[in-house]
């Protein structure tokens, strides 16, 4: 997963076409940990859906502008709008439905 | 193909009773339907567990997982919905019926929600159920805790560092919390203890913006930008109420050798009945719960 920070969100996240996930993180979070793998898989099978992490300790101005107040918290995008989010860890199948019927 | 143990939860008990398991060389399937390590998973760093002082409890859960899965343990991510007893009993889940010869269920125990119009929606929104996790999004912000307890005690403390202003919103004149909590709190000066009241409304569409309280029988108004709420935990035993026998909170009714009323089924960890639920009585109690198992096992 493509690590993005405040310096490139714009170029990398606002303006890509078509789906993004963006995953809010902190090395500190262990549901964050545990949600990582479950994204990387995703990423692999979801090949026309681009997945990026955001850490919220360095990057504390994303984090408030996307409203980010408990993390691991998934954001997902199209064209650069939110379409959806979820709180907390998730598996699998709880993203794969967020995915779901939302393809550009 | 029939297994000789499946344990319901990957959390500490359920793991820890896959591994006594498998150490016996029976064959075991744990079923889970998040991720494994249970509720530990959310604790920064582990402070009273044995020999392990310091470690995160992702990096605890880990271990344990790693540790049942290189003993040969199956571990499947499918939600169980049902266990049918019978000389075999069969388990059903979101995806596939398995057959076993004995249950261990380790379901643990989730956090209790005030039941209030919005709460679900405003979870990461402004409503959180664990300070140590989400505490960070609220400096110098307004907050306020709901409950009585440890828990809540703790949290208001972490969060009277990081927040500009703490309330403490308590249904009770006095806390049920230990005493020394309770004087670190009363020293706060930016924490304000709301005794006698309940929270009544949650406002916010996007984001929580505050809350109504109704205190002594008369409603106030409080304006917050967090509210963490530690009213206690449930367990969530209600699909097994056809198999095993649950007491008037929902937790499975079984003794210290974690062996319920139904023959070959067992319980271990949080959702059973006992006083103590620490990590290491989930850990105890898995070892216990196999350990019974097996000796059924072998007399079959």
């Amino acid at each position: 997963m493509q690590i993005v920070d405040e310096n490139n969100f714009e170029s990398e996240v606002i303006n890509q076409k078509g789906l993004v996930v963006v995953d809010f993180n902190a090395d500190w979070c262990g549901p964050c940990q545990m949600l990582k793998p479950v994204l990387e898989q995703l990423a692999n099978e979801e090949k026309a859906v681009k997945f990026v992490s955001v850490n919220v300790d360095q990057n504390q101005g994303l984090a408030r502008e996307y409203g980010v107040m408990s993390i691991p918290c998934v954001v997902l995008l199209r064209d650069g709008q939110e379409l959806t989010r979820n709180v907390g860890f998730a598996p699998k199948s709880v993203l794969q439905d967020l995915l779901k019927g939302k393809q550009a | 193909m029939t297994y000789d143990m499946v344990v319901i939860g990957a959390g500490i008990a359920g793991l820890t009773a896959a591994i006594y398991g498998r150490r016996a060389n029976k064959k075991i399937l744990v079923l889970e339907s998040r991720t494994y390590g249970g509720q530990i998973v959310s604790t920064k760093s582990i402070e009273n567990y044995p020999a392990a002082m310091g470690i995160s409890g992702f990096e605890f859960a880990t271990k344990i997982y790693e540790q049942a899965v290189s003993l040969g343990v199956e571990i499947k991510f499918e939600n169980v919905m049902e266990v049918i007893d019978g000389t075999e009993k069969q388990i059903k889940t979101n995806q596939n019926v398995y057959l076993a010869k004995t249950v261990v269920i380790a379901t643990g125990s989730k956090n209790r929600t005030m039941g209030l119009a919005n709460e679900e929606k405003l979870i990461g929104k402004g409503i959180s159920y664990c300070a140590t996790c989400d505490g960070a999004f609220f400096k110098n912000k307004i907050v306020a805790v709901v409950g009585g307890g440890n828990t809540a005690l703790g949290d208001a403390l972490y969060l009277s560092d990081l927040a500009q202003k703490v309330y403490m919103i308590h249904r009770r004149e006095q806390f049920s919390g230990e005493a020394a909590l309770v004087e670190q709190i009363q020293a706060r000066s930016n924490v304000e203890i709301i005794p006698n009241a309940q929270v009544v409304e949650l406002w916010g569409e996007k984001q929580l913006t505050g809350v109504k309280i109704s205190q002594n029988g008369v409603e106030k108004q409080l304006i917050v930008d967090g509210l963490f709420v530690a009213v206690g935990r449930v367990p969530e035993n209600e699909k097994f109420a056809n198999l095993v026998e649950l007491d008037q909170h929902g937790y499975i009714i079984a003794d210290e050798s974690c062996q319920t009323g139904t023959v070959g089924i067992f319980v271990a960890g949080d959702c059973r009945t006992k006083t103590v639920r620490q990590l290491v009585t989930a850990a105890g109690d898995g070892a216990v719960a196999a350990t019974n198992a097996i000796k059924y096992l072998n007399q079959l």
